[in-house]
Parts: C-alpha cells; structure tokens; sequence
C-alpha cells in the first residue's frame, strides 16, 4: 500500500472575491521509501500540494491518507499531534528559532513526546551527527551559515524519526556548493536510512537526486519517468 | 519543566524589554502594597482597643474638660474595675515640625490600665517618684535623641510658656498599633503650674465583662447628662476608631490611585507582550508546522506573561513588605504599625494574575489562531 | 537639515495600538499628578483663602491654632481700642473677638461616622471684618436666641443643616437661620452663632481669638511690635493671611510629598513603557533611518528626530492625562486639619499652571524614555540596516 494516497483532492484559494483553483481532482501516490520531486512553475500549487500531505492545510475536496491515516479529515489538535509524530518539514528560510542554540532547535520537536531528558539528549545527538554538524551544536543561528543552518533544519526535521520529510524549495537560498551538500544529505538519508522524501523545487540538481519526479502544470500532473540524472 | 528553556529563551530575546517590564511591575505592585497598607492600617488602627476599657469624653466636644471629682462617682458605678484620666497638652519640641502625642495623667492609675506600655521597674518607680518626671515612647529616643534623665522643654500651646521636664522611663508598647512616640507626665504638675485643678480631658474605665460595655457605657453617661459636662461614652476602640474616620475618604483616594496604578501598568505589560508577540509569528508558525498544538502555543504566551507578572509581583510585594518593616516605618506618626499584611501580599498576586491574563490574552489567542500557512508564506 | 515632523507623525499613526498603550500610560501617570496636587492645592486655597491680608488676628501667645488660644475679656477690650483697629462706617472698631471650639457631628447617611466641627462664636463685626463671607440664603441669626448660621460646604452633608432645621449641641437647639458662603475658605466648613449665645452654652468666659481690620493695610508690621510688648497682655499677632497659610503647611506638605512619591514612582514604570516602545520602533525601522542616511541626514538629526517622536507620544498622552483629570476639578472632599483638630472641606484645584505642569511632565517623560533608543537609531550603521 502506498504511504500517501491523494485522492480527487481539489483545493481553492479565495481572495478578494477571485477564486483561484489550485488543482481539480487531482490523485497521485506516494510509496514508502521514495524520493520524489514536485516540480512545476510558480502557482502550479506544488507547495499546496505538501502542505496538503504535511497536514497543514485542508483540500477543498477530496482525501488525503498517510501512513493510513485520514489527514484530511482531522482536526487541527489531531493534526498537530500527528504531525509531531509523522512528519519532519524542512523550509526555504530554514525557519530555526533564533533565540535557541543548534542542538535546541533540533530538540524541539522531542519536547512533544514522552522522552526523558536523556533519550531526547540521545536523539539529538544522533541527529546533528548524521547531519555532520556535532560540533556546532552549541552555536545560534546567527553564527552559522546558510547551508549549515539548513542542515540544523534537517536534523530538526529527522530527529523524531518521522514517516515524511517534506522539503519545500530546501536549496533555494543556499549557494552551489552548500545545496550540493544538502542534496548529498538527502540522498543519503533515502538510501542508507530509508526515509520518504518529497522535496518541492525549481532547482534541477535537487529534482536530479529524486528517483521520481512530478510536474504540476495548470493543476494536473505530468509525470516524468524514473528520471536520468542531469550532469 | 522541559519547555522551560523555550520560554527562557523567548524571555532573553530581548533582555532589556523583559528586565525594564518586570521592573515596572515590581515599582507597580511595590506603590500598590503601599496604598493599600494605608487603608489596612487606618482599618487596624480603627479595630484597635481593650473590649475591657471603655473611654468617656465630654458629650460637647473633646476639647471640653471632665471635672476630676467624676472619678470617685464612676468607681460607683458596678462592673468598673478601674478608671484613669488624662488632659491633652499639645506642647511642641524644637521648632514643632514634628507632632507628638503629648499629654498629663493620673501616672499610677494610668499605667495600672494600661499593661501594653512595658517599662523597666526601675524607670517606672523613678518616674512616679519624680512629680516634674515623664515618660517617653521609645521612638522619640530615636527621633530627639532624649536619654533617661535629661531634662527636656516644651513649648505649650494651650497652657503657655516653656514646660520642662525630667525624662525618667521609656515605655516600649506590646503592640505595633499602639503609638510609640507619646510622652506623658503627671497631672499633678500641669494642676501646680496653672494654678487650677480638677479637670481631665477624658477618663478611661477598665469593666469587669466586654458584655458589659454598653451597659455601663450608659449608666455613665446617664449619670451625668444633665451636669454642665455630660459625658459620651464609648469602647475604646469606639474612640480609636472615629480618629481613624477623621482622614476622610482616604480608602477611597488609595484605592482610586491604586487602579490607576494597576492599570497604568497593564498598558506597558500588554505593550510589550504584543510586541514581542508580534515579531514572532513566523517562530510560531514554525512551531506549530513542528507539531505544537494551537492550546500549547496559547499556553506558553501566556507562560511568558505570567513569568514577567510574577517576577515583577514578587519583586515589587516582597521590597514593600521588607522596607516598612526594616525601616519600622510610620508616617512621622500617623500610621503606627505599618506592615503590609498577609492579605494585601495575596491581593497583589492576584493582581499580577490578572495582569498575565490581561497582557498574555491577546498574543496568545493571536499565537493559537495563526494560520499556519499563510504566515509562513509572508516573507516571500 | 532637519527630518520633517510628519515622518515621525505618520510613523506614531501606523503603529496605532503601541502608541495608544504608551501614550494611555503616560496619561494615567499625568492625571495621578494633576489629581493630587489638585488636592493638596484645594487644601492649601481653602485655608489660604480664610484670612485676608488686611486682617490682624491675635491669640495668646505660645498658641499654635485658635483653638489652643485663650483671651479675657478685659483684654479685647483693651485691643479692640487700639489705634491700629479700623473703624466701621458707624465708627465702631472692625475688631470681633471670637470663640473656636469644635463639636462631634455625625455625616449624614452614617451617623457614627464623627466630625470634628468648627462653631465659632462671633460678634456683630464678625460679618464686617470678614469681608469674603456673606450670607447666601436666609437671615442672620438673631440677637438673643439661639440660632446659627451654616457655612454651606456643611450643609447637606451633616443633618439638620437646612434652613428651618434644628441642629443640637452643647445639650441644647439651635435654630439654622441662615447659609453663608466665604470664597471656598475654611470658614464654609463652620457653624457660625452669636458669641452671647454660644460661650456660657460652652461654659466658657473669655474669647480665644481676635480679628480686626488694619487702619492702615500697610502698617502691618508697626501694630505687631506696638500690642506684642504691650505690656498688659501677653499675646502673638499675625497677619491673618499667613496665619492661615501656616495652618495649612502640616497636611499640605504631606499631600504634595504624597503626590510626588506616588507619581515619580508611577512614572519610572510609565518611561520603561516608552522605553520598549521606541526601542521596537527604531529596530523596525533600521531600514528606513539607513535610507534617511543615505540620502544626506546627518546622525544628530536622527537622534532628534526620535526623539520629537517620543516627546509627540508622551504629548498626546499628557494631553490625555489632563482631560482625565479635568472632571475632578472642584469635586468637594473633606478632611480633619490636624493643625487646628477640626473638619474641613474643600474641593480639588486645578489650575493652569497644574495643567501646564502636568505636560511638561509628560513631555518630560517622553524625552527621558525616547533618549536610549534615539541614539541607537543615531548609531544604525548604514550598510547593515540595508541589507
């Protein structure tokens, strides 16, 4: 069975009496274990579409299942708690807590669970080392740079051992060799860790790393077969 | 307390704002007690008096005498136990700035009467012995710098001319209500010195039964009204008590300054909190993508602001208490006994509920309602 | 070059609500000091008010109010035909000798709740020698009963007090004749009877005070040295303005010491409040202050120009402060002058200058507040802010 299933999902935006549809009976799958790009051009409604699956915002119409569980249909407390548990979202402006040090912005999201002090201390630790960052843990925000914090964002993400990682345009401000080592942390958290991963992006070398990739265009799909990598 | 480092760190954010907001609750809830202390101590003050001594003054005025010769008609009466009589001097030290009680009385009876004035044996055998003796409180040690057994002057208003006298006791009152700044002497030397006697200003009945009280008040008064000096009697905290409505509405004043206080300070709490609020709907936003539930984030906005109210409260209640008491303050001797009390001290927690809630309200409920999305979207 | 003012008035409006707490802040602490200092200044009117300039008043010497006075009869006589008195249109002597004592009277509505009132004995010349008091309603009591005439801030606040009205003290009636106003002094707040009525009802035989009208207004100082060494008596002569002024020092001090302590406090918490705000203001607009740098302005206009935004804020809300406390002027209150033992009422003063004090004060806050913060936005560094 796939992890995601999205089906005849609708989604529209009101604003200032225009209505704007998104998507119109869309469906798609997601299997576990994937890697999968959602590409396409601006307002095609990739990143309303992860949203959609993160739980963060409701279709008009439509269902949306992960891992079994309705996501559209729950409430927005379920939601939360489901996606504490669930699902690990990475953004484009990284989005760490400025006040908190590396290792407290990726010990956040254990703060909702039920772990003592020391397993979170475990996990955390675990987390920054996968991503390579041990020994920044104590740094702010301000004192990294851009790719640094973005892997901290990662680490956050992962560090709940969530079912979904959801990356939306995760390179877009980073520089060439800061994405590529981004990318490279990805690819390694699919292959090695077997994390599902969805990342929604412009850039081709992100979509490169992908083993499947999704256009969206005027609100449907064009897929684009298992792809060739673009040197 | 495992979100305690989040809301440390919210809290550090901005240090400055933070410190400079508890501070104003501190100065707040610090003025606040001190209003309030005032009333809590005219109330004290008013509730003050034996159940077993009851006060007579003349029915036409208090500035108008009792005749001495009453005494021996009141021992008559059955249930009084004990009478004393004192005359108001009103005399002044030094330039007079500084007020003090100051008046003669029938020594033995009087302190017989009245066992909250605790005096050493000695000062008190030497005091009864010495006609032209007196007896200070022991603040007026402190305040004139009067010793035991110097002489000391007096300029009279009412009965004119300089009065000196030998300070032989200071008296140190069982009681914080009870003023510790009189001075009294002999009745005997005021009588000498003016050439008249048998007057006394009010007289003071020790009886047998509280219940008793209103009983005797009205023999005694029934016995003399229709003399030339008719008498009102009343409990001795009857008497204590119409001094304390003398003020004026002045629970009215404290209480109207100390909304505006408490008020005034909400402002500046409920500025600081939407600002910080305000800066930070991204971070919340983030939170809630991270899985922190709308009721959560409400919770710890409201944490904030309940961190900064009670610190300040803590601060501001805890300097008020400690102050009055360290500096045994009261009023140049208005307010005998002013200590916050234990009621005011949960008043002013209260109050700084009130204030997370008020100043916390807004943010939080706006921290709880953010869509997330639509925030997130912003900084594109 | 200086930054035009409507910069920081419109950036004030596009913040609405900080600048509404704070200048509501600012207001509440303005119009605290306004109050109160309205009080003290009511008190201090009101006994001010009571004497006149051209009036001598003597008592016995060593005496601190009336009350504690004492003087034989044989003595005003002597005074009252001293060449220092001013004589009436009729060539009588303008001296009236008067008696001072005070009565328990209790408040209409709670009559356990006592005050110490003033009844003064007065003569005739009483009414002419006092030249702000005058009757507002009713006759003058006449002359061998037993009546008296009401000051009006007493009446409708004790019983009895109406024209028509029995009032009873010193254990007999006393018809209420008449309603007199003095210019808002401490005399409104007296039961005024004739003296050949009321000192054998209080048993007593001599006056306690006399006030007399200057022959001469300027030859003040000549009539204190000539009764004061006279040798027939012993007694102090005072300008009766400044004697009553002196009686209104003790709980005046007191009210304005308050006053001062309160508000000073109040306001270090109302300046922390403008504090914060300017200091989110300028981290806001650090873009804006690097624009205004580049294009020419100069740190030191910055810096003020923050600054004339913080005094703008703490403008507004003393103005605001003083439109709170504006109602309150000439509400009555009442209170025990501990100088003279007896009940007084007077209502809150409040003046121009107070008013004027009142946004000085708050312009002052505003400045002290906005300081730190100006000179931060002094200090942006152009390049940073702009990125």
């Amino acid at each position: 069975m796939p992890l995601v299933e999205i089906r005849d999902v609708s989604k529209r935006f009101s604003r200032d009496a225009e209505r704007i549809d998104v998507f119109d009976s869309l469906s798609m799958d997601i299997e576990q274990g994937s890697f999968t790009a959602l590409m396409g051009p601006s307002g095609s409604g990739k990143s309303t579409l992860l949203n959609l699956i993160a739980g963060l915002d409701k279709p008009t119409s439509g269902t949306v299942t992960v891992g079994g569980a309705a996501v559209s249909a729950m409430t927005a407390a379920q939601l939360a708690n489901w996606r504490a548990q669930h699902v690990g979202f990475v953004f484009q402006q990284f989005n760490l807590l400025p006040v908190l040090t590396a290792w407290q912005n990726v010990e956040l999201p254990l703060l909702l669970t039920r772990l003592s002090k020391r397993e979170r201390e475990e996990r955390v630790g675990i987390a920054l080392g996968v991503v390579g960052l041990d020994d920044r843990h104590r740094h702010y925000p301000r004192q990294l740079s851009g790719g640094q914090e973005q892997r901290v964002a990662i680490a956050r993400a992962i560090v709940a051992d969530p079912t979904l990682v959801l990356l939306d345009e995760p390179t877009g401000q980073l520089d060439a060799k800061s994405s590529q080592e981004v990318l490279a942390l990805l690819g390694r958290l699919n292959e090695e860790f077997g994390k599902t991963i969805v990342i929604v992006t412009h850039d081709p070398h992100a979509a490169a790393r992908a083993r499947r990739q999704l256009h969206l265009e005027k609100g449907t799909f064009v897929e684009q077969a298992d792809a060739v990598t673009v040197p | 307390m495992k979100f305690f480092t989040l809301l440390r760190a919210n809290l550090g954010r901005h240090k400055r704002r933070t410190i400079l907001t508890m501070a104003s609750v501190a100065l707040a809830l610090f003025l606040f007690a001190s209003l309030r202390t005032v009333v809590t101590t005219l109330k004290a003050a008013s509730q003050f008096g034996s159940a077993r001594r009851l006060v007579s003054t003349n029915a036409t005025g208090i500035v108008f005498p009792l005749p001495i010769a009453y005494a021996n008609r009141l021992a008559t009466i059955p249930g009084v136990e004990k009478i004393t009589w004192a005359n108001w001097f009103g005399g002044q030290y030094g330039d007079g700035k500084r007020f003090f009680a100051n008046f003669a009385v029938d020594a033995k009876s009087y302190l017989d009467l009245y066992p909250e004035m605790q005096v050493p044996a000695d000062q008190k055998a030497a005091f009864l012995a010495d006609r032209a003796g007196a007896l200070i409180g022991a603040r007026l040690v402190d305040l004139f710098g009067w010793k035991v057994g110097q002489n000391v002057t007096l300029r009279g208003t009412i009965f004119p001319g300089d009065w000196t006298f030998t300070v032989r006791g200071v008296y140190t009152p069982t009681d914080k209500a009870i003023n510790d700044d009189a001075m009294m002497f002999h009745f005997e030397y005021l009588d000498e010195k003016t050439g008249r006697n048998g007057l006394a200003g009010w007289y003071i009945m020790q009886i047998d039964q509280p219940d008793n009280a209103p009983r005797i008040a009205k023999t005694v008064d029934d016995m003399f009204r229709n003399s030339s000096a008719p008498t009102r009697t009343g409990t001795e905290q009857a008497f204590n008590a119409s001094f304390a409505t003398m003020w004026g509405n002045v629970s009215l004043l404290m209480n109207t300054i100390g909304m505006a206080v408490v008020f005034a300070i909400l402002l500046v709490t409920a500025n600081a909190m939407m600002m910080s609020a305000r800066e930070r709907t991204r971070e919340l936003a983030v939170l809630k993508t991270i899985g922190f539930t709308d009721r959560r984030l409400f919770g710890l906005v409201m944490l904030e602001a309940g961190i900064i109210t009670v610190t300040g409260a803590v601060i501001g209640l805890g300097a008020a208490k400690l102050l009055y008491r360290a500096t045994n303050f009261n009023a140049a001797g208005f307010l005998p006994g002013f200590d916050v009390t234990t009621a005011t001290l949960l008043l002013g927690g209260g109050i700084a509920l009130v204030l997370m809630l008020a100043s916390g309200i807004v943010p939080a409920a706006r921290a709880a309602r953010l869509p997330v999305v639509a925030a997130l979207r912003n900084v594109e | 070059m200086k930054i035009p003012f409507t910069y920081n008035v419109r950036s004030v409006l596009g913040r609405p609500v900080s600048t509404a707490l704070t200048a509501l802040g600012i207001a509440l602490v303005v119009a605290v000091f306004i109050g109160m200092l309205a009080l003290a200044n009511g008190f201090a009117a009101a006994l001010t008010r009571t004497g006149s300039p051209k009036n001598v008043l003597v008592l016995r010497r060593g005496a601190d109010s009336e009350m504690s006075s004492g003087l034989e009869r044989d003595v005003v006589s002597i005074l009252s035909g001293s060449p220092h008195v001013a004589r009436g249109a009729d060539g009588r002597p303008l001296a009236s000798p008067e008696l001072y004592v005070i009565i328990p009277l209790g408040r209409m509505g709670d009559t356990t709740q006592l005050a110490n009132v003033v009844v003064r004995g007065v003569s005739d010349a009483a009414w002419g020698v006092r030249a702000n008091v005058h009757v507002t309603e009713g006759r003058r009591p006449a002359s061998g009963r037993n009546e008296v005439c009401v000051g009006n801030r007493l009446v409708g606040r004790f019983p009895g007090t109406g024209i028509g009205e029995t009032m009873r003290f010193a254990g007999r009636p006393w018809a209420v004749t008449c309603h007199f106003a003095a210019g808002g002094s401490a005399f409104e707040s007296e039961i005024w009877g004739e003296n050949e009525q009321i000192l054998p009802a209080m048993r007593r035989d001599g006056f306690q005070s006399l006030s007399f009208r200057l022959a001469d207004p300027a030859a003040f100082d000549e009539a204190k040295r000539a009764i004061e060494a006279d040798k027939r008596m012993q007694v102090d002569v005072y300008r009766e303005s400044a004697f009553y002024a002196k009686q209104s020092e003790l709980l005046g001090r007191i009210l304005r010491i308050l006053a001062i302590m309160i508000t000073a406090i109040m306001a270090v918490g109302a300046v922390f409040g403008a504090v914060n705000t300017m200091y989110a203001a300028v981290a806001s607009r650090a873009p804006e202050i690097a624009v205004l740098l580049t294009l020419g302005f100069k740190p030191r206009s910055i810096l003020a120009s923050f600054l004339a935004e913080s005094a703008l804020i703490a403008g507004v809300g003393g103005v605001l402060g003083c439109l709170l406390a504006l109602p309150m002027n000439g509400i009555v209150t009442s209170t025990t002058n501990w100088a003279s033992f007896s009940e007084i009422a007077f209502s809150f003063r409040i003046t121009p200058m107070l008013l004027l004090a009142g946004l000085i004060f708050a312009v002052v806050m505003g400045t002290v507040g906005g300081f730190f913060p100006a000179r931060r936005a002094s200090k942006v560094p152009v390049v940073q802010a702009i990125r």
